[in-house]
């Protein structure tokens, strides 16, 4: 044996991101509009709690599933914020970011040969995650003309009804699309009816700018078969100290531990100080920052309208989506923009092919920068269009 | 409530341009026009004025912050004190306030001389004062909620999942 990859491993391709990344750090003009995380510093008040933590040496393991404090924190939050009522000793562990607990989800629960939906555009990370898993993804297109909502009839058309498990995430890394609770009520249906686990991706929760966010765990029997992901990454904008959790029945989270449990032992213990600190006193910091997206979403909403490019009116997250002029690929569009007039975007096909002819445009940047990228879309529409 | 969400930005940025609040509100242009000049007749908007940090300029700008402590006597208020005080141009804030002293002035000018004449010649003789401290700014690190400082570069990679 030599260091030949897995298998699995050579099964999945680099990420899409990665090229547009090396083309933008070449020049050092570019105004970055594909960045999939927050602009703003992670709140003083939980950076000083973690600084404070190292201070007193705060620096070892915590209990696998996180501190106790931490969870009831979390339980506390999620029972408040969205109805979610958890168990903080059992049915709540706390990972190295969402994005552990994602992997771990997959790990616990799919086996070989199992097929997992995956409601597409989507985040780049699921796909990878089900098939390291040794599951088979089965993407399930979302439509423009559906907002990029999920429907039952996209679904049935992908055959997702002889899945054995559904991943969604709303509001949606790319699209910037919600699911508010009326459109979510028959994908509950759904996957009652055809017997789906879900699992369900709620990291940008915080950040939906009309009407409530819903978690489809809290429909009728949908909590024994839903695990929900949620992390601090976004709406505490704590990417760097990499801390998220998952909400489960009480089994589940014993599965998944298992795997963390050895996988990881515990998650980054300063930034479960930080977290604490910011469930206890950041909701004012929260707000301010949701305040400065929404002022931002609807500025960039506005200025693509004025330069007539299509884009659908995204809700949540902080990107929106919109559509490539006919005669363009995404791909080219979003080259040709960055080397025409150093805007980096993202091509939309790189989160699924349901995503093709568009483009993600994060509006996690400051509002002067966002004017700035905006002109120079147009000049290039002009230009070149 | 739009007239909240035009003085929010403009508090943040004051020289945001009606067709940019427009644009980040669910405000028309001609409505943020109407609202912004409705906010100045009401006297609720009283200027727009620019942050400076004079210590990134070469000529020196001198700031002092005065405690000032008052007697009140049947004709003379706080109101009456504060009236005179005000209308000296070196006088850039002029508050009253709880605790120790009185009022809480902020005066500005050319230099430490020019400041401290003022404060000696024109404040305290007034017949009310009894006793100022005059506090001169070394440094500041915040003015009007922006941080002087280099502020945090961002470090985020430029394109990410
Ligand atoms: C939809 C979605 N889920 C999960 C993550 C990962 O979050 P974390 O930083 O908590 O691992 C991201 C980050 O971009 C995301 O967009």
């Amino acid at each position: 044996m030599t260091l030949e990859p897995a298998q699995r491993v050579q099964a999945v391709p680099p990420s899409g991101i990665r090229r547009f990344f090396e083309i933008a750090e070449e020049r050092d003009d570019v105004i970055s509009l594909g960045v999939g995380e927050p602009d703003f510093s992670t709140p003083w008040a939980a950076r000083d709690a973690a600084i404070h933590s190292l201070e007193q040496g705060r620096t070892s393991y915590t209990a696998n599933r996180g501190m106790r404090e931490l969870r009831e924190a979390i339980a506390g939050y999620v029972v408040d914020r969205f109805d979610l009522a958890y168990d903080p000793d059992e049915e709540i562990i706390v990972t190295a970011g969402a994005s552990e607990a994602v992997d771990l989800a997959f790990r616990a629960f799919v086996d070989p040969g199992d097929t997992v939906a995956i409601a597409q555009p989507s985040y780049i990370s699921y796909e990878p995650g089900v098939i390291f898993a040794g599951g088979e993804p089965l993407p399930v297109p979302t439509r423009e003309a559906d907002d990029f909502r999920l429907t039952v009839g996209a679904l049935e058309r992908a055959g997702a009804a002889d899945a054995d498990a559904l991943v969604l995430c709303y509001p949606n890394n790319p699209t910037g699309a919600v699911m508010p609770a009326a459109d979510l009520a028959p994908i509950a249906d759904f996957a009652r009816e055809h017997d789906l686990t879900v699992f369900s991706d709620e990291i940008y929760a915080e950040l939906t700018y009309e009407g409530e966010h819903t978690s489809i765990a809290t429909f009728e029997g949908m909590r024994e078969r839903t695990v929900v992901f949620n992390g601090f990454s976004k709406a505490y904008a704590m990417t760097g100290l990499r801390l998220g959790y998952a909400l489960a029945p009480a089994d589940a989270i014993t599965a998944m531990n298992r795997v963390h449990q050895y996988g990881m032992l515990s998650a980054p213990t300063t930034a479960q100080y930080a977290a604490l600190e910011a469930l206890d006193s950041c909701d004012d910091d929260v707000e301010e920052m949701v305040g400065q997206y929404d002022r931002r979403r609807q500025f960039v909403l506005s200025r693509f309208e004025e330069i007539g490019m299509p884009c659908f009116e995204a809700k949540g997250a902080f990107y929106v989506f919109p559509e490539v002029p006919a005669g363009w690929t995404a791909e080219e569009f979003a080259e040709e923009l960055l080397y025409d007039q150093g805007v980096a975007v993202v091509p939309g096909d790189v989160f699924g092919e349901s995503g093709t002819g568009h483009l993600r445009v994060s509006y996690a940047t400051g509002l002067g920068d966002l004017r700035e990228a905006l002109s120079r879309i147009e000049a290039f529409l002009e230009d070149r269009v | 409530m739009s007239e909240r969400e035009v003085l929010e930005l403009l508090r943040e940025n004051a020289r945001y341009s009606t067709a940019d609040i427009a644009r980040m509100t669910d405000l028309e242009e001609s409505e943020v026009e109407a609202t912004i000049e409705e906010l100045e007749a009401a006297g609720v908007l009283r200027g727009y004025q620019a942050v400076v940090d004079w210590d990134a300029l070469e000529d020196e700008r001198v700031r002092a912050e005065v405690e000032l402590n008052v007697t009140l006597d049947r004709e003379t208020s706080y109101g009456d004190i504060a009236e005179r005080l005000a209308r000296f141009p070196q006088v850039t804030s002029l508050r009253l306030v709880s605790g120790d002293y009185d009022f809480d002035m902020e005066v500005e000018g050319d230099s430490i001389r020019e400041v401290s004449q003022f404060i000696s010649e024109k404040v305290a003789p007034v017949p009310e004062i009894t006793q100022t401290v005059t506090h001169y700014v070394m440094t500041s690190y915040k003015e009007n909620g922006i941080e002087l400082g280099d502020g945090d570069d961002d470090d985020r990679l430029s394109v990410s999942p």
